[in-house]
């Protein structure tokens, strides 16, 4: 019997990492869902994109029921929409800080909490979240990105606990700087010194990112929930 | 009693069907038998009840989506007004039934 293709949701698919991961997926045969603020430039057959801002609940409910209404399930949640902003604390404006708590955190959870209400129904399911390497090596300038981050990891440890004996697994991965629009305003020096204080001295690959999430999403990883793995050894 | 919503006709009946089936689904999914006669007197949470805190959560979660499949009005069943209730919504199966027909009238 040939096997039931599996559902995967992606947020932030528009560009990035997250384009990257939902095309990483559709390669191996998956049908997935995407989403970002604005239509993606881009499209594949197995591919449906969702204009929706992971920080509105409303658009997030229509997402899932979307998706719900398509397919019946998802399988697996990459919840990795998300923005930075590189910020002195003394000069960021509270509307700067409101908008990365809503997006990074809060639309996190919202995304996580829709999803994980179809896979309590369904018995099973994974999600990933995404953090960053900003927020174990506490780098000075990004202090909201990092702390929005740091929210994510004590979300993704607690959701595992709360969503464990419904089959369901939540994991995150934090990678370090990537070649992406979400860095090309940082400062070459800044880059360096990250990549100086970790023990693997390179910017990462999107391919680094999908290695750990294809560990989390194996079968194989049944027995692995609360886990946060760092690239480049941070 | 009915209420509408933004597409059809809900009448107490057919939403005390959904918290039953909602209560078998949950009892099933955690091998426990389900009672004979379920009414609107049915314990659902706390002394006596049928369900744990995990099987609460698991029957909320099977209602508001079917209450979102069906009538197309998402409710959120337990929000903070009625965690803060003095008479919980969840005690029974006609409380419950009953908080969902108020949130529906309400949206």
């Amino acid at each position: 019997m040939k096997a039931e293709r599996r559902i995967v949701l992606v947020t932030g698919t528009r560009t990035g990492i997250g384009r990257h991961i939902a095309e990483h997926f559709l390669a191996k045969g998956d049908l997935v869902e995407g989403c970002s603020r604005s239509d993606a430039d881009w499209g594949h057959a197995d591919y449906f994109h969702h204009r929706a801002d992971v920080g509105d609940e409303n658009d997030v409910v229509g997402m899932l029921k979307s998706v719900h209404e398509r397919h019946g399930r998802v399988d697996v949640l990459i919840n990795n929409a998300g923005i930075a902003s590189m910020n002195h604390t003394l000069l960021t404006p509270m509307e700067t800080a409101e908008r990365i708590i809503r997006t990074n955190l809060l639309g996190t959870f919202v995304v996580a909490r829709e999803a994980a209400k179809m896979m309590v129904r369904q018995r099973g399911g994974r999600i990933i979240n995404m953090s960053t390497v900003a927020t174990p090596m506490e780098l000075e300038g990004e202090a909201l990105y990092a702390a929005s981050k740091a929210g994510v990891v004590n979300l993704t440890r607690l959701m595992a606990k709360e969503l464990g004996s419904y089959g369901i697994t939540v994991n995150a991965v934090g990678p370090t700087p990537i070649d992406t629009d979400l860095i090309r305003g940082v400062p070459e020096e800044k880059i360096q010194a990250i990549l100086d204080a970790l023990p693997l001295k390179r910017l990462g690959t999107f391919e680094d990112v999908t290695n750990v999430i294809d560990f989390f999403v194996s079968p194989a990883s049944d027995y692995i929930t609360g886990q946060v793995i760092y690239l480049g050894g941070a | 009693m009915s209420e509408s919503t933004s597409n059809t006709v809900v009448d107490r009946s057919t939403l005390l069907n959904i918290v039953v089936n909602a209560l078998d689904a949950t009892l099933a999914g955690q091998g426990d038998a389900t009672p004979s006669e379920i009414d609107d007197s049915t314990v659902l949470f706390g002394r006596d009840g049928l369900l744990d805190s995990l099987g609460l959560v698991t029957t909320v979660v099977e209602i508001e989506s079917k209450i979102l499949s069906e009538f197309d009005a998402s409710v959120v069943l337990a929000d903070d007004r009625a965690m803060s209730q003095r008479n919980s919504p969840f005690r029974t199966v006609g409380t419950l039934t009953d908080h969902i027909l108020s949130l529906l009238t309400e949206s």
